[in-house]
C-alpha cells in the first residue's frame, strides 16, 4: 500500500465530489425524466462505496480477504428495521449507535473466532458464519422469513422539533449519505496513516516479524476486524433506510463477492480505489441490466477483462498512468529512456520483491 | 562477572515429524558475553534461535530467563521480556523509511500505539529510542530513506537497529554478515564489537573471522545436538570440533 499519494489523487477525487454534490443542477439536464431514478442510483452507488472502503481496510490494509463481510451490512438492516417502532419514526440519534453497538458485537465475536485462522480457512470462516446468520434470517419467524422486515417509517434526525436533515426526501437523504461517506473516507484515511496503520500494515508485510517484535498481532487484527464491521454496518443501515426493509439478499454470501470484487475493481489498499470500484461495478451493472438479459455475463468478462489489465484496478490507473509512447519530435526522442518514474516504480517493486522472498 | 546465566535451556527439544532439529540441548548465556554458535548447515543452529525467540515451540525441554520459564510462551511476549531478534533473511518493512522502521519496532515497547496517541512525551520517547538506534547503527544519513530504497548492506543493518531500538537485554542474531562484501562485512563485525559492552549477544554466524574476533564464548552444534562449549581458544584448539566441523569447512574452502 502507498502511504503517499501523487497530488492527482486528492484533486481527482475533489473534482468527483463536486460533480456529485452538483448533481440536482446537472441531473435533470442531462438525464430528464430519469434522473429522480438516478439520484437512488447514486446514493446506493456511496452507500456501496462506503461498504466497499470497510473492506479494503481488511483485504487491502491488513491482508484478511473476507468473504463474509454482507453478515455485517445486513445484520444492521435488520437491527434497524426490528428495532424501529412499527407506527412512528425512529431517532436516528438512537438508531444509528445501536447499530454500530451491535455490529460491533457481532464483529469482536465473529472476528475473534475467524481471526484463529489464516489464508483459505479465514476465507471459509467468515463465508460459514455469513451463511448461517443468512439461513437464520432466512428461516426464522421473527425475522419475517425470507420476505424480510419493513421500514414503514424513516428515522428521523432532529433536536426537539426542529428535523435537520428529511430522510424521507431523496435529495436530503443523497447529501446525507455523501456526508457519511465522505466522513468514512476522511476516518480510514487517517486511520491507515496513524501508528495504528503502521502496525495494520506490518503485519500485511510480515506478520511473523511484527510479532518478533513485541506486537501482540491478533488485537491489532481483531481491532481492525470490529472497526470493520461497524462500518458495514453503518454502510448497511444506510441501505436499509433507502429500500424501506431489511431482506436476507443484503447479507448473502452474493452480496460479500460483490463488494469484494468493488475492492478489487478499484484496486484493494488505496481507499480510494474501492470507493471508486463501487461507482464503476454499479454503473456497469446499470448499463448491462439495460443492455441484455444476460447481463451478468457480461458483467463477469468485464471485470475478468479489467483485472487482467489493469491488475492494480482503477486505482493503479490513477497512481501510475500508463503512458502513450509518442515519438518525440527531434534526434533520439525514439530512444529516450523513461527517466524517474520507472527508476522509482523498480526500486520500490524490488524491495517488495526481495520482502516477499524472505 | 555473575555466574548466574542470563538464559538457560535444559534438554530442550524440537522434532519435526521424524526430524530431530534440536536434539537435548543445554544452552546457557552468561550476561554480558557475546556467546555464538557455530555448525555445519543443518546443526540446528536456526532452529534453536527460534525456539529461544519463542517462534518455535519446543516438543520437550526448558528454558529460563532469568530464572523464569519462558518455554511456551508466544514470541511477542518474549520479545516484550527484552529478547531482541533479527532474521537471517532480511527482514524489515519496505515502505516505511528508515526511521519508521525503527519507531515501529520501538513503540512497541514504549507503551503501544495508544501510549503514543495519548501522549506527546510517549511519541518523543519512540522517536528519540529510534533515532538512537539508527546512530548506534551509522544509518542517521538515511533516516528518511525508504528501506527499501536502500543498499543490501544498509538493510542488514538496519535490521539490526530495529532490534536496538526494541532496547532488548538479550540480542539473538540469526547470519547478521550473511550475503555481505567484504567492506560491509567490517563494517558490521564492527558495529557488532560496539554492542558487546552493552548487550548480551547470541550470534549465529559462518564467517570464522568474524567469529572468532567477536564471541567469548562458543558453542558448537552438529546433528541437532551440542558438540562442544567452551571459550574461544579453548574451541579453537580443541581436536574434536577441528575433525568435525573446522575439518569439513577448511575442506570445503579449498
Amino acid at each position: 500500500m502507498l502511504h503517499r499519494y501523487p497530488k492527482r489523487v486528492p484533486i481527482i477525487m475533489l473534482a468527483l465530489t463536486v460533480l456529485l454534490v452538483f448533481y440536482p443542477l446537472w441531473g435533470p439536464v442531462l438525464i430528464g425524466d430519469g434522473s429522480d431514478f438516478f439520484l437512488e442510483k447514486l446514493t446506493l452507488m456511496l452507500i456501496l462505496g462506503l461498504f466497499a472502503m470497510s473492506l479494503d481496510l481488511l483485504v487491502g490494509v491488513v491482508g484478511l480477504v473476507s468473504l463474509g463481510h454482507a453478515l455485517f451490512f445486513g445484520l444492521a438492516g435488520y437491527t434497524l428495521a426490528l428495532a424501529s417502532p412499527s407506527y412512528s419514526a425512529a431517532s436516528l440519534w438512537w438508531m444509528m449507535p445501536l447499530v454500530m453497538l451491535v455490529s460491533a458485537l457481532a464483529a469482536l465475536v465473529i472476528g475473534a473466532l475467524v481471526l484463529r485462522t489464516r489464508g483459505i480457512f479465514f476465507i471459509m470462516t467468515t463465508l460459514a458464519f455469513g451463511q448461517m446468520l443468512y439461513y437464520l434470517v432466512s428461516d426464522a419467524s421473527f425475522t419475517g422469513g425470507s420476505d424480510g422486515v419493513f421500514i414503514m417509517f424513516k428515522p428521523t434526525l432532529a433536536i426537539g422539533e426542529l428535523t435537520l436533515i428529511d430522510l424521507e426526501s431523496p435529495l436530503q437523504f443523497f447529501y446525507f449519505v455523501m456526508g457519511m461517506t465522505l466522513l468514512t473516507y476522511l476516518f480510514l484515511h487517517w486511520l491507515i496513516r496513524s501508528y495504528f496503520g503502521q502496525v495494520l500494515d506490518g503485519i500485511h508485510d510480515n506478520e511473523h516479524r511484527m510479532q518478533a517484535l513485541g506486537y501482540a498481532t491478533y488485537g491489532y487484527k481483531l481491532a481492525a476486524f470490529v472497526i470493520s464491521g461497524v462500518l458495514a454496518g453503518v454502510a448497511g443501515m444506510l441501505a436499509a433506510m433507502q429500500y424501506g426493509f431489511a431482506n436476507p439478499a443484503q447479507l448473502g454470501w452474493h452480496l460479500s463477492g460483490e463488494v469484494l470484487m468493488m475492492v478489487i475493481l478499484g484496486g484493494m489498499g488505496t481507499l480510494f480505489g474501492p470507493l471508486l470500484g463501487a461507482f464503476a461495478y454499479e454503473l456497469l451493472h446499470y448499463a448491462f441490466e439495460h443492455l441484455t438479459l444476460y447481463w451478468q455475463l457480461l458483467m463477469g468478462l468485464t471485470i475478468i477483462l479489467i483485472v487482467l489489465v489493469l491488475p492494480k484496478g482503477l486505482a493503479g490507473l490513477i497512481l501510475d498512468p500508463p503512458r502513450l509512447r509518442l515519438p518525440r519530435v527531434g534526434v533520439g526522442g525514439l530512444l529516450r529512456p523513461r527517466p524517474a518514474a520507472s527508476t522509482k516504480a523498480r526500486l520500490g517493486l524490488a524491495g517488495h520483491h526481495k520482502h516477499e522472498e524472505g | 562477572m555473575s555466574n548466574t546465566p542470563l538464559l538457560s535451556t535444559r534438554g530442550l527439544t524440537c522434532r519435526f515429524g521424524g526430524l530431530t532439529a534440536v536434539d537435548r540441548v543445554d544452552f546457557d548465556v552468561r550476561p554480558g558475553q557475546v556467546h555464538a554458535i557455530l555448525g555445519p548447515n543443518g546443526a540446528g543452529k536456526s532452529t534453536l534461535i527460534n525456539l529461544l525467540s519463542g517462534e518455535l515451540r519446543p516438543s520437550e525441554g526448558e528454558i529460563h530467563y532469568r530464572q523464569h520459564p519462558i518455554h511456551g510462551l508466544p514470541a511477542h511476549r518474549v520479545a516484550r521480556l527484552g529478547i531482541g531478534r533479527s532474521h537471517q533473511k532480511t527482514n524489515i518493512f519496505p515502505r516505511l523509511s528508515c526511521l519508521e522502521n525503527c519507531r515501529l519496532a520501538a513503540r512497541i515497547h514504549l507503551g503501544g500505539v495508544i501510549a503514543s496517541w495519548r501522549s506527546r512525551a510517549a511519541a518523543r520517547q519512540v522517536d528519540e529510542r529510534a533515532e538512537q538506534a539508527l546512530a548506534t547503527c551509522l544509518l542517521t544519513h538515511r533516516a528518511s530513506t525508504p528501506a527499501s530504497a536502500m543498499s543490501y548492506g544498509e538493510q542488514r543493518q538496519l535490521q539490526i537497529a530495529m532490534v536496538l531500538a526494541t532496547a532488548p537485554t538479550l540480542m539473538l542474531l540469526d547470519e547478521p554478515l550473511a550475503g555481505m562484501g567484504r567492506e560491509e562485512t567490517s563494517r558490521v563485525t564492527g558495529l557488532l564489537r560496539a554492542l558487546r559492552d552493552d548487550y548480551t549477544l547470541v550470534l549465529i554466524e559462518h564467517d570464522m573471522d568474524s567469529v572468532f574476533a567477536l564471541a567469548e564464548q562458543i558453542t558448537v552444534m552438529v546433528d541437532g545436538r551440542v558438540l562442544e562449549t567452551g571459550t574461544t581458544a579453548a574451541i579453537r584448539g580443541s581436536e574434536k570440533v577441528r575433525d568435525v566441523y573446522l575439518g569439513r569447512h577448511q575442506q570445503e574452502q579449498a
